[in-house]
């Protein structure tokens, strides 16, 4: 049992890995959505298993948060703003694909090493969750800095966050996961609530944020 | 029974939910005074009273200092909104509803900012401060102009990805303690973690405090983690600017100070202290000399707030009983101070009905004694005596210098940049042809004369009291 529980545990953590680099890639908007709804399915498995594994109930509330909030709330309504914002059709990524992919490798190779380096004594099924878990960040934050449209930045954040909520709950018995879960998911609500009240495009004609750097209050 | 450590957080928050219901901005308005006084009152029976060690909350002598300035600025900030928020009504910034919407915001980010100082659990804490960005992010993007919607933008995704790096710095450290403490709250209760850092594992302690000071750094200003500040202060109203510069970046800084607290209780980790040290120095000279260049008055003010951080970050680096006492007390001088100048600041952007230095020209013809008490806040800043930043400023160079003589020129040299830009903008604004329109100011001097008092104050005489309550905060420190 033990030995499937941890093989189980790895396959589902490093499936989030896998889609963190099917997201750096993927140059449509609405691709971009669906592949993140399926990241937030395998962050509900993952994290469900953990909550069967550890005997600990309460972490099915984050993987319930994630599924219903996640993979299908959030999605759907970006799907709703990037419809009405006629934006579906933009590519927008800075730099040339293979450089970024092989940014990523490096950067997950890197969050291997200094964890599995640094954690030598800790449990082992946590601390090979919280490598996974910062290969997802790194991932998640790469994602970031290469795209400029507002709505692709938000799903590189959310799929950064969502390496986060890994780490928590790979980390055995650590107190108000649910908590941080909901408190995220608010951050998040916020965010996308923003693309869409701030309405961005409704100002500056685009949701890329370059339109914004225009803006910027030292040159007016 | 309810506690004052409570009451810090329950009234601002009880007040934000009355506020969203109160119609009328001048009873909103009143009703945010009160409450800010009502807080106040709770910090300093707080200030008075014993401290406190419970398993979600903590008051001893080193976050004291940090909830007594809180509730003290944020308490004057409100007088000042009081009667800045009518003018913006009046010229059309700002709808009824929305200075509604916005007192609500206020009371709701005190709230969250004491939590965050009271909390005892690194999770809680982490909570409130995260709840204290959003919201702030809200005041920045409130008055929707193009540009503070790219400030609040800017602000929001930064800060994300900043609270988020902290946040995996939380877990890491809850992993490092879980081995010594069990599963569960105790491996993230503060003073329970204190006691037991020699038995955390020094590896992943070290990873845990770069992970905290990227993120947190973040909101503390630090450079190159800085971009979002100057617009976060420029774009939004001037008593928001005032709290983040004055409350918000202290309260980044005080849960930095308390995981460096933490790393310093094992000896086999890094040490915090020389990284600490090379940040707050990067963050000093490049303000510094970026002051040259500013055009808006107010960014002008948030560059030098990065200075100031900077020299702040430099001296609890440094350590040592001295440089620690230094280094709190220039955090609360540059508290008063800078909140005091925004206040000032608001003032003028009413009085000339803008923001560019370049259009604000002869204060002193038009509006002299605003002009006198901006100008005594300048020179406050830029660290003349008889005020209290000189004191500190001095400290923290002699101690310095005491230690390590060629590293206390870097500072010196540092402070010396920054000075020359304020003093040439200061003149700038002060003297010349008026131009422009001259309009009647309507907001109350009170709060800034009253800051600028309380560092004058403490530059000539501090109480012994206040020194005592100050060294035994610094010891605390390490």
């Amino acid at each position: 049992m033990k030995g499937l529980a941890f093989d189980l545990a790895h396959l589902l953590a490093g499936g989030l890995v896998l889609v963190s680099f099917m997201l750096l890639y993927q140059n449509r908007l609405y691709s971009l959505l669906n592949v993140f709804a399926l990241q937030a399915v395998v962050l509900a498995l993952s994290v469900a298993w953990q909550a069967y594994v550890q005997g600990a109930p309460h972490l099915y509330v984050t993987a319930a948060i994630a599924i219903v909030f996640k993979a299908m709330v959030i999605p759907i309504a970006l799907h709703r703003i990037i419809a009405r914002l006629g934006i579906h059709r933009e590519v927008e990524i800075v730099g040339s694909l293979g450089p970024t992919m092989i940014l990523g490798l490096g950067l997950v190779a890197l969050s291997m090493v200094v964890m599995l380096r640094v954690t030598a004594d800790a449990d082992p099924l946590g601390r090979e969750d919280l490598a996974f878990a910062l290969s997802v960040v790194m991932l998640g934050l790469l994602m970031m800095v290469t795209r400029r449209n507002a709505v692709s930045q938000v799903v590189g954040f959310m799929s950064l966050e969502n390496g986060l909520i890994l780490a928590a709950t790979g980390a055995k018995g650590m107190p108000l996961v649910v908590e941080f879960s909901v408190a995220f998911s608010i951050l998040i609500a916020f965010i996308v609530f923003g693309v869409f009240v701030f309405r961005i495009r409704e100002r500056f004609d685009t949701v890329d944020l370059e339109a914004l750097d225009r803006m910027r209050g030292d040159r007016r | 029974m309810i506690h004052a450590y409570q009451l810090v957080v329950l009234i601002p928050y009880a007040a934000a939910l009355i506020l969203v219901a109160v119609p009328g901005y001048r009873v909103g308005a009143a009703a945010n005074v009160a409450a800010s006084a009502a807080t106040f009152a709770a910090g300093l029976w707080l200030v008075v009273g014993e401290g406190i060690v419970s398993d979600y909350a903590i008051v001893d002598e080193f976050n004291i200092v940090f909830i007594a300035i809180n509730t003290l600025v944020g308490f004057t900030t409100a007088l000042f909104s009081a009667s800045y928020i009518g003018h913006e009504i009046e010229t059309g910034r700002l709808s009824p509803s929305f200075v509604r919407f916005y007192h609500a915001m206020f009371q709701a980010m005190m709230g969250s900012m004491n939590l965050s100082l009271i909390a005892n659990n690194i999770g809680v804490m982490w909570v409130g401060l995260e709840l204290a960005t959003l919201i702030t992010v809200v005041m920045v993007g409130l008055y929707r102009t193009p540009q503070a919607i790219e400030a609040a933008w800017k602000y929001f995704i930064l800060a994300s990805v900043g609270i988020s790096l902290a946040f995996f710095g939380t877990i890491l450290i809850y992993l490092a303690g879980q081995p010594a403490l069990g599963e569960g709250v105790p491996a993230m209760t503060w003073s329970l973690l204190q006691a037991a850092a020699a038995r955390m594992d020094p590896a992943i302690l070290d990873l845990a405090f770069i992970f905290l000071l990227i993120g947190y750094g973040t909101k503390v200003g630090l450079a190159p983690l800085h971009a979002w500040l100057p617009d976060a202060h420029a774009e939004g109203p001037t008593p928001i600017s005032a709290v983040l510069s004055g409350l918000l970046l202290n309260v980044a800084l005080y849960a930095l100070l308390r995981f460096k607290m933490l790393v310093a209780g094992q000896p086999a980790a890094l040490d915090p202290g020389p990284v600490m040290v090379v940040m707050g120095l990067v963050s000093l000279i490049f303000a510094a000399f970026m002051l040259y260049q500013r055009r808006d008055i107010k960014r002008l003010f948030a560059y030098s707030s990065i200075e100031h951080m900077g020299l702040i970050v430099f001296a609890f680096g440094m350590g040592g009983p001295l440089a620690n006492f230094a280094g709190l007390l220039h955090m609360a001088m540059h508290s008063l101070t800078k909140s005091g100048i925004f206040f000032a600041v608001g003032h003028i952007a009413q009085a000339k009905g803008t923001q560019r230095i370049a259009e604000i020209r002869g204060l002193s013809v038009t509006h002299p004694r605003l002009a006198v008490v901006f100008a005594l806040a300048v020179l406050a800043i830029c660290g003349m005596p008889p005020f209290g930043v000189f004191t500190s400023e001095f400290m923290i160079l002699t101690t310095t210098f005491a230690r390590e003589p060629w590293l206390a020129l870097l500072p010196a040299f540092g402070l010396l940049v920054g000075f020359g830009a304020l003093l040439m903008r200061l003149q700038d604004t002060l003297f010349g042809e008026p131009v422009g329109p001259a309009h009647r100011v309507d907001a109350s001097s009170v709060p800034m004369v009253l800051h600028l008092l309380l560092v004058l104050a403490a530059g000539i005489f501090l109480p012994p009291l206040l020194v005592a309550w100050f060294q035994r905060a610094a010891e605390l420190l390490g």
